[in-house]
């Protein structure tokens, strides 16, 4: 296991992708240091940048090297391996070479431009949207066979968390707007991913809305040690039922 | 410093009482009641360091008491502490520790009745129910004057300095913390509240209601239960205070409740789940303050008209005004908004298309409050730029036609 | 060695393997033929475990290979087109496969010298051309002296004297009792490496048996009319057997 994870590590962290990616992430840390005022608007821009762009990258990516390195995949399943193994090389070596984008790209002009220890939360979901979204890639991945396909597909879970199940989520509330809805709506932010990084980290950098009448609740609940706990366990949930769907599949999966 | 103050008062009590009365030292051991009760009017009372156990100490006649280096009164939890019931009383320089803790009556560290000319100042009140007390009095100064109670419950404490049906009273200087209401005020009209420090009190910083007529100036309330409550009040100057870190459900910079005729000018609001919150109230003018990362600048609800925001700071608020209604008749001009995104062409500074200081999200929470999850998710952000392309929801006449540039600069505080 | 019974394979609707049976004995080198879409290289899959059969059992060494994957040290492989992880290089690579199989230390390099490849260590793969890195994947079939070679058309893109490398070292395994089974489309290929032929269609075994035999039934002597002859029967038969597909 920590053979092939070596050897893909070494393979995708010295490819064109992960050096322009890291790339990338400094570009637009520094431009957003350069351009906002204080620490308070970067924080906010970076988040935008973690819910919007680093779910988004990370699918298409993982689906993109899924494809891309299916013939090294089968001959990994002709060696005398484990088709586990073989499928959480792949995958962690993703995984391992998305965050370190992210904690080089983000973190290090954090480093040097200061920071704030609520950024260190930032980073965190950035990293745990980046394992979601791969997690989901791959899932994608296992289910066709077809490159086009899979892209398909992820880009429509991307879409779907980070857009149409906020609209559904706003309907619901909307249409039941007479009802007590805070359980509800914490029921609801708990089934998309992206919704639930973005309010830990809300709860880190931006609480001023989330002080209102029902905020209070919303913030009682994510403020206290309980309801800290059942988030990260809910995130870190997501984290890992793609993951071992897509592995299932992975292992009966003809090559 | 306190030395300074010190002297200074006695020169200055000196001058206001010159031609009355003897002075009398009382010492450790000795009852101050039986003092006072010797005393002649207008004598002044010395009360060297040390510890004083009483409590209902009564004042019947005009009589300066003094603290030197602030001896310590220890009511032992029993009834008031001081009762004053005279014109011309001034008590200064005293540590005045554990009133009783009666709702009923009210027990507090000072209480005056019927009162004239009082001096209430430098006194360090800790752990007492009320803190300084009046009722039907007038041309009180309460002045640099440190309280505060421990409590850890709302009905466990009283108010700092409390008035009832006062007039012509001077509040300067003080700081309250602790307490149910910092300053609560009722019935109270011509007086000043200035620089006075209010923080961590249980229920509201300053509270009052059917006082017209006063001004507060370069007061600091800070971390209060609720913020500040006033109400059913008008003619009410509130210049370059400051109201800061009310967090919380039902927690505002401040709430106006019925409050008109007045000017609110100079303030900073920072950092509250609302700045101001306004219910009924009119003909009042909002100039030159600064709201900075608050939840709502303002929620200004339908039954407030005619009232004007001109020349103010709007930064970093994640709402900067919200409303129930959407019939709105109050005016919005010159203000600067962080969030404007219009140009201009002619280099006036003021901005050539208007703005919407309500978007459609901020409408949203507040018919459903639970939307407020959605928050800083890229559907609310799309939402709001089709709301701003094509206006349909959001109140038409909540528009600021001539937004600022560039921000006011009202200095360094309100950075 | 290798028992191949009752597999049945399905992609999709089509049927590709349908109740497959084959056995092949240590010390016999096959040549597995059959027209396009026959089924040879879902059989080779299926034995290395990379395609799952839906029902039927394959026994490697005597041993089930259901949710096995030890048996693969036993076996070399060279596949049809290899592809390598672009930024590894040769010899990272060798190293990477000789680190799955702790338990193995004498490597064969017999071939990386042949073919001259342990001067080309430091190049990354990508850099390599199709004929290159046709022979890293022979060298790798052969490195880890396996029983049993399975060589899906392992001369296709080698120039003519790494041919001739790899054919030697074949016939220099195969008398030694290795297991071959080849699969390519040069008859004369098959004819010199292998004694035993296999012929594939529709998914059946259209016939099984030594080159002599095959040349016996066909009544051809040549190796390569004999499997034209194969082809025309086996066309024959088609219509019965397949009404649905053409």
């Amino acid at each position: 296991m920590f053979k092939l994870l070596k050897y893909s590590l070494y393979d995708i962290v010295k490819s064109r992708f992960a050096i322009l990616y890291t790339l990338f992430m400094v570009l637009v840390t520094v431009s957003i240091y350069q351009i906002s005022e204080d620490l308070s608007k970067v924080s906010l821009s970076l988040l935008n940048i973690m819910l919007m762009i680093v779910p988004l990258i990370s699918a298409v990516f993982a689906t993109t090297h899924f494809f891309n390195n299916l013939e090294f995949t089968e001959l990994m399943l002709a060696q005398p391996v484990k088709r586990r193994d073989v499928f959480l090389s792949q995958l962690l070596a993703v995984i391992i070479m998305l965050s370190l984008a992210i904690l080089i790209g983000i973190g290090l002009p954090m480093a040097i431009w200061g920071a704030e220890s609520s950024l260190l939360v930032l980073l965190a979901a950035g990293i745990a949207l980046s394992i979601v979204f791969a997690g989901l890639a791959f899932l994608a991945s296992v289910l066709t066979r077809d490159k086009a396909k899979a892209i398909g597909i992820t880009l429509s879970f991307w879409i779907y968390f980070s857009l149409v199940y906020d609209g559904l989520v706003l309907y619901v509330i909307y249409s039941f707007a007479d009802y007590p809805l805070e359980k509800a709506t914490l029921a609801m932010v708990m089934l998309n991913p992206v919704d639930l990084a973005r309010i830990i980290m809300l709860m880190q950098l931006d609480i001023s809305a989330l002080m209102g009448y029902t905020g209070a609740f919303f913030q009682q609940f994510f403020g206290s040690a309980k309801g800290i706990m059942l988030t990260s366990g809910v995130l870190l949930i997501w984290m890992v039922w793609p993951v071992l769907l897509s592995m299932r599949i992975f292992k009966k999966k003809d090559f | 410093m306190k030395a300074i103050i010190f002297i200074w008062t006695l020169a200055l009590l000196g001058v206001i009482f010159p031609v009355f009365g003897n002075t009398l030292q009382i010492k450790p051991g000795q009852s101050i009641q039986a003092a006072i009760d010797k005393a002649e009017s207008g004598d002044t009372l010395l009360i060297a360091k040390g510890l004083y156990q009483e409590n209902e100490i009564t004042i019947r006649k005009p009589l300066t008491l003094i603290g030197q280096d602030f001896p310590v009164i220890d009511g032992q939890n029993k009834g008031n502490i001081i009762l004053v019931a005279a014109a011309q009383v001034n008590i200064v320089g005293l540590e005045l520790i554990n009133t009783g803790f009666s709702n009923m009556e009210d027990s507090a560290a000072i209480k005056f009745f019927d009162s004239d000319e009082a001096t209430v100042e430098n006194n360090r009140l800790n752990n007492t129910f009320f803190g300084i007390h009046f009722s039907n009095s007038k041309n009180m100064r309460i002045r640099g004057n440190q309280l505060r109670s421990t409590s850890e419950k709302e009905y466990q404490t009283g108010n700092g300095i409390h008035l009832w049906k006062c007039h012509h009273a001077t509040i300067e200087n003080n700081f309250v913390t602790g307490h149910r209401d910092g300053i609560y005020l009722e019935f109270v009209t011509n007086s000043t509240a200035i620089k006075n420090l209010i923080e961590d009190n249980k229920r509201y910083g300053l509270h009052f209601m059917f006082s017209h007529d006063n001004s507060y100036v370069e007061n600091t309330f800070k971390k209060n239960g609720a913020g500040v409550s006033v109400m059913y009040t008008r003619n009410v100057l509130m210049k370059d205070n400051i109201f800061e870190d009310n967090w919380g459900p039902g927690s505002y910079g401040i709430l106006l409740k019925d409050i008109s005729n007045s000017e609110v000018t100079g303030n900073i609001f920072r950092k509250n789940t609302v700045g101001i919150y306004m219910e009924g109230s009119s003909r009042t003018t909002f100039k030159n303050n600064t709201f900075r990362e608050n939840g709502w600048a303002l929620k200004l609800m339908a039954s407030c008209d005619d009232n004007t925001f001109v020349a103010n700071n709007f930064i970093a608020n994640t709402f900067d005004i919200s409303t129930n209604g959407s019939l709105i008749l109050n005016k919005l001009t010159e203000n600067y908004w962080d969030k404007y995104e219009g140009y201009d062409l002619n280099k006036d500074q003021i901005g050539d298309i208007p703005y919407r200081p309500i978007n459609l999200y901020s409408v949203i929470v507040e018919k459903i409050p639970a939307a407020v999850m959605l928050w800083r998710s890229f559907l609310i952000g799309l939402l709001d730029r089709i709301e701003k392309a094509i206006p349909s929801i959001t109140p038409e006449n909540m528009v600021d036609n001539s937004p600022k540039l560039r921000p006011y600069d009202f200095g360094k505080q309100h950075l | 060695m290798i028992s191949v019974n009752n597999i049945y394979k399905k992609f999709g609707s089509l049927e590709v393997l349908q109740d497959f049976n084959l056995n092949f004995e240590a010390g016999i080198s096959y040549a597995m033929m059959g027209p396009n879409g026959s089924g040879k290289t879902t059989l080779i899959k299926t034995i290395l475990g990379m395609v799952i059969p839906d029902s039927g059992d394959i026994e490697v060494q005597g041993k089930s290979i259901k949710g096995e994957f030890a048996y693969r040290a036993n076996i070399g492989y060279m596949p049809q087109i290899g592809r390598y992880p672009g930024n590894i290089k040769i010899g990272q690579l060798f190293r990477m496969m000789q680190d799955m199989r702790p338990g193995i230390e004498n490597y064969d390099m017999e071939l990386v010298r042949n073919f001259g490849l342990d001067e080309m260590m430091d190049k990354p793969m990508h850099t390599l051309s199709g004929g290159t890195r046709q022979k890293v994947s022979a060298c790798l079939a052969f490195m880890f002296h396996p029983v049993i070679y399975i060589l899906d058309e392992p001369t296709a893109g080698l120039d003519p004297m790494a041919v001739e490398v790899l054919k030697n070292k074949i016939k220099k395994e195969r008398d030694q009792g290795k297991l071959f089974l080849i699969t390519s489309h040069i008859l004369s290929e098959l004819e010199e490496l292998t004694t035993h032929a296999i012929y594939l269609y529709e998914g059946k075994v259209f016939f099984n048996n030594s080159i002599e035999e095959l040349k016996e039934t066909t009544g051809e002597t040549k190796f390569s009319t004999a499997i034209a002859r194969l082809m025309e029967w086996s066309l024959k038969k088609q219509p019965q057997k397949k009404p649905n597909h053409v």
